[in-house]
């Protein structure tokens, strides 16, 4: 039995990260979803505006802000799709700090899934308390 | 100096400008094909999992969703044109035009009325100067489109498919774009985007089983989701694609621009030549004239 899995985060305009992995947590629609090597073939909608976190055989932990997409596990090979997704390391906190706040101080719908963007961009650099 | 000697002079000063900017023109051109290029390579990942997706979606609901069941009748249909913003890129926007007036036409004889989608400039000031309508148009990214301009794009589109026939909703959507064949071929192709028409591969057909997916929340729902993804995606590419062969038009045509630049530049200093051989030729003879009238004079 293979003890990990072949990851890629892909997002449309490029392959952000893809390795080997022994471990994945990310939130679907229906809720948190843990996935080890050897899981059974899943496809679920990732909720927008969460984090992903991927544990590298390696012992890295690579996190990832994640905006609309999928995931899809099928023979240890597991692809997380993401419309928009940031590694942790290339986040600018400052800036998702500044999108946090002009989007709070906006009432419609697309300042609310702005603020989540920001939420999910500041949990993924572990910014946020 | 001489008149003509003059105007030749001042013609080869202003193809020499002119080449300047062809040139740099075709140089810059040329490292944006390798740029594009590679952004249509890094968004295969992403097209490649995601049709993998929808399909594996698609063969397992069983519902009919409303982006690939097909109207009884056909009454309106979108055309999304894409086109370039700038000019001076050989015939790259009206072959597309070209290609989009087809599909027009034969949409029209179907009976069915197209409602023109424009992408880039170029397309845009094709139907104001004729005085027809534009349903929704975009552009200022055409030679660098991002994921968010092409989300843009299929919303509007996605939105008039979902809208009501009575309240000026479209039954299909086409889509033209330019196919980046390679450096020196782009061919305008026109396809349709919805309803989609999805292949459910069978077990033999697709050589291997296809996985048993869980799907999270259900079949429907995941279908619900990717399907507009789906579509957005295919204009990213066609976005892509586009922009490459953009690129690759203008560069040949200011390739040729600056090739019949240096052969009328050689022409006209031959003229030049001639001109002020001639002219030294007259001065010659006349000074030579001028010596036999005095010596005879005498």
């Amino acid at each position: 039995m293979a003890t990990s899995m072949q990851v890629s985060l892909v997002s449309p305009d490029r392959e952000i990260w893809s390795g080997e992995a022994t471990s994945i947590v990310a939130k679907t629609t229906e809720g948190e979803i843990g996935i080890l090597a050897n899981h059974e073939p899943v496809l679920a909608i990732l909720s927008e505006g969460s984090v992903a976190r991927i544990d590298t055989v390696g012992g890295e932990k690579v996190v990832a802000a994640v905006h609309g997409g999928f995931l899809s596990v099928d023979k240890n090979v597991v692809i997380l799709l993401a419309q928009v997704a940031e590694l942790a390391a290339d986040i600018d906190v400052t800036r998702a700090r500044a999108a946090l706040e002009r989007a709070r101080n906006e009432q419609d719908d697309l300042a609310a899934a702005a603020a989540l963007r920001a939420e999910a961009r500041l949990h993924a650099a572990g910014a946020m308390h | 100096m001489g008149a003509q000697l003059r105007v030749y002079r001042g013609r080869i000063k202003s193809v020499k400008a002119t080449k300047k900017i062809t040139k740099a023109m075709e140089l810059i051109a040329s490292s944006r094909i390798v740029k594009a290029q590679q952004r249509v390579a890094a968004s295969l990942p992403y097209t490649k999992a995601l049709v993998a997706a929808v399909s594996a979606a698609a063969s397992n609901s069983t519902t009919a969703h409303p982006l690939t069941s097909h109207p009884e009748t056909r009454n309106r249909a979108a055309v999304c044109l894409i086109t370039a913003d700038r000019g001076l890129a050989g015939g790259y926007s009206s072959n597309a035009i070209r290609e989009a007036e087809g599909v027009n036409s034969y949409l029209r004889e179907a009976n069915v009325e197209p409602l023109a989608f424009l992408v880039g400039r170029k397309g845009i000031s094709f139907y104001k100067f004729r005085d027809r309508k534009i349903a929704d148009s975009w552009s200022g990214f055409t030679d660098q489109p991002t994921y968010e301009d092409a989300r843009k794009i299929a919303d509007s589109l996605l939105k008039s498919f979902n809208t009501p026939l009575e309240e000026g909703g479209v039954d299909e959507i086409h889509l033209v774009y330019t196919q980046f064949e390679n450096m020196v071929t782009q061919n305008p192709v026109a396809k349709r985007l919805l309803p989609l028409e999805i292949e459910v591969k069978t077990e033999a057909e697709h050589g291997a089983a296809i996985p048993l997916y869980d799907f999270e929340p259900g079949a429907a729902d995941v279908l619900d989701s990717l399907l507009p993804q789906y579509i957005t995606n295919v204009v990213w590419n066609a976005l892509l694609l586009s922009a490459a062969s953009e690129h690759a038009a203008r560069r040949r045509a200011m390739k040729s621009a600056s090739d019949n630049a240096e052969e009328l530049i050689k022409t006209l200093t031959r003229l030049a030549n001639q001109a002020r051989q001639a002219e030294i030729t007259q001065e010659i003879s006349e000074i030579v004239g001028g010596a036999d009238a005095l010596a005879s004079a005498k």
